[in-house]
């Protein structure tokens, strides 16, 4: 279960995100659409603390934190439970596609080597690139960098996974295999609070979806009516725009 | 103009030679020290880490800004006058502190514009696993920065190399102090520096092709 109540980000005199308020039920799959610069990545990147929110109670599975007085244990703490996909895939350079994923593993969650390597291994298999398990990121294509950095989210067993834009930054060509991993991943049920500009794909994996404007969440509901009968006017204009 | 005596530089060789270990093995050590200290203090100055990060800047600024002639003979001879327990210090060990001191400072800035180098996404990947800041700089950011940061240190250690022979201004019998005794005894001046020089280059050139090698291999792993 996820809430988060009064979250708010500044910067400077700039309110990107103005007190907003989610729940979050466990295996629910929320997506987020809305214009580009209305805070829909300040909003995940404030809920894995890469943007220090400046106020805002976060609660993530069994971790609870005040934004404003969160000690960086603490803001580890929800980092655990809040693995991050990025759109321009962020994998670690000097690692392998199997270390991308091991490292948290190790690092972070004190597996040993071995252990950490069998489960990296599983989780390849799953996203298909067994074969590229000694590859560097730099020789991957950007849609199989994007497997595994989805693949290093999926390593992190978090109570919610963060997902911002993945395809945004893909070829053509390589959206596809992208879309459906997350597919998979989404039908596992894992919960998970993901940004895209795919309105079928959102529609198709999302049970609900939230329209953000101006840094809050202007109207939210399951798909189906969302996409076809939204109440408010600029959820209707912005579907307008890019159905 | 006379001839060079052959006969006698050749003679000269293995003289020289013996010493070619000691000089490599103050350079090592003064490296591998200034390494380890320069990370420390680029990480502070990355990081910045109050107060220490003030001093740091201080220390950068004097051991870039003196000579390090000047900086060798304040360790060996000035400061054991003040702090008695420095008397024990001998040649060798104030010469190792002094390229230490000295380069550590010069790397420290290498390798803090290393660090800042490495992409964004790659300290921000490494936070949104959970990993603590050592961590992060550890297991992410040094080995990235190491990359960049490569053939500048190789560099520095050319440096650190020809600045060992300095050393014998501090009664130090290394290379180049052995090398002064040999023709302070000969009289044949041009003999001796000659082949020391040649010495030098040729250790110089040895360590040019190692780190050709280490960038390509550097280069083949994780290329971007
Ligand atoms: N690090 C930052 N510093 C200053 N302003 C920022 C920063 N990050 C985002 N912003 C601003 O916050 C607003 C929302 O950005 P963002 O969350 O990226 O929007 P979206 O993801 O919806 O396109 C934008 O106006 C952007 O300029
Ligand atoms: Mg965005």
């Amino acid at each position: 279960m996820i809430s988060v109540k009064g979250l708010t980000k500044r910067f400077g005199t700039n309110t990107v995100l103005d007190a907003i308020d989610l729940e979050i039920e466990a295996g629910e799959r929320v997506a987020v659409i809305g214009p580009s610069g209305t805070g829909k990545s300040t909003l995940l990147r404030s809920l894995n603390f890469l943007e220090k929110p400046d106020e805002g109670l976060i609660t993530v599975g069994p971790v609870r934190v005040d934004a404003k007085t969160a000690s960086a244990d603490e803001q580890r703490a929800i980092r655990r439970q809040t693995s991050f996909v990025f759109q321009n895939y962020a994998l670690f350079a000097n690692k392998t596609a199997r270390d991308n994923i091991a490292e948290g593993l190790i690092t972070v969650r004190g597996w040993d080597k071995a252990k950490a390597h069998a489960r990296a291994d599983e989780i390849l298999s799953t996203i298909g690139l067994t074969e590229k398990a000694d590859s560097y990121p730099a020789s991957l294509s950007g849609g199989q960098q994007q497997r595994v950095g989805i693949g290093r989210a999926m390593a992190a067993d978090a109570e919610l996974m963060l997902i911002d834009e993945p395809t945004s930054a893909l070829d053509p060509e390589w959206i596809d295999e992208v879309l459906q991993l997350l597919k998979r991943v989404a039908d596992a049920r894992q919960t998970m609070l993901i940004v895209t500009h795919e309105m079928q794909f959102a529609r198709d994996i999302s049970d609900r979806v939230l329209f953000m404007d101006g840094g809050r969440i202007v109207e939210q509901g399951p798909p189906e009516v969302m996409f076809t009968k939204p109440k408010d006017p600029r959820t209707a204009a912005f579907l307008r725009k890019v159905l | 103009m006379r001839p060079l005596d052959l006969d006698y530089m050749l003679g000269l060789v293995p003289v020289l030679l013996k010493y070619v270990p000691l000089t490599l093995a103050m350079a090592s050590v003064a490296m591998v020290c200034a390494l380890a200290l320069a990370s420390l203090m680029a990480i502070v100055r990355v990081t910045r880490v109050p107060l220490l990060d003030g001093f740091t800047q201080v220390f950068i600024s004097f051991f870039r800004g003196t000579p390090l002639l000047v900086q060798l003979f304040l360790f060996y001879y000035g400061l054991p006058q003040v702090f008695s327990f420095l008397t024990a210090i001998n040649g060798v060990t104030a010469a190792i502190m002094g390229l230490t001191l000295h380069f550590s400072a010069y790397m420290a800035e290498s390798i803090r514009a290393a660090i800042i180098g490495v992409d964004r996404s790659q300290w921000e990947a490494s936070l949104s696993v959970g990993m603590t800041t050592p961590q992060m700089m550890r297991r992410i950011i040094l080995p990235q920065a190491a990359r960049i940061a490569a053939p500048t240190l190789v560099n520095y250690f050319v440096d650190i190399i020809k600045s060992t022979s300095l050393a014998f201004t501090l009664g130090v019998t290394e290379l180049m102090g052995a090398a002064q005794k040999e023709a302070a005894g000969s009289f044949l001046y041009f003999e001796a520096f000659i082949l020391v020089a040649l010495i030098y280059w040729v250790i110089v050139e040895a360590l040019t092709v190692v780190q050709r090698q280490l960038e390509a291999r550097l280069g083949k792993a994780h290329a971007r």
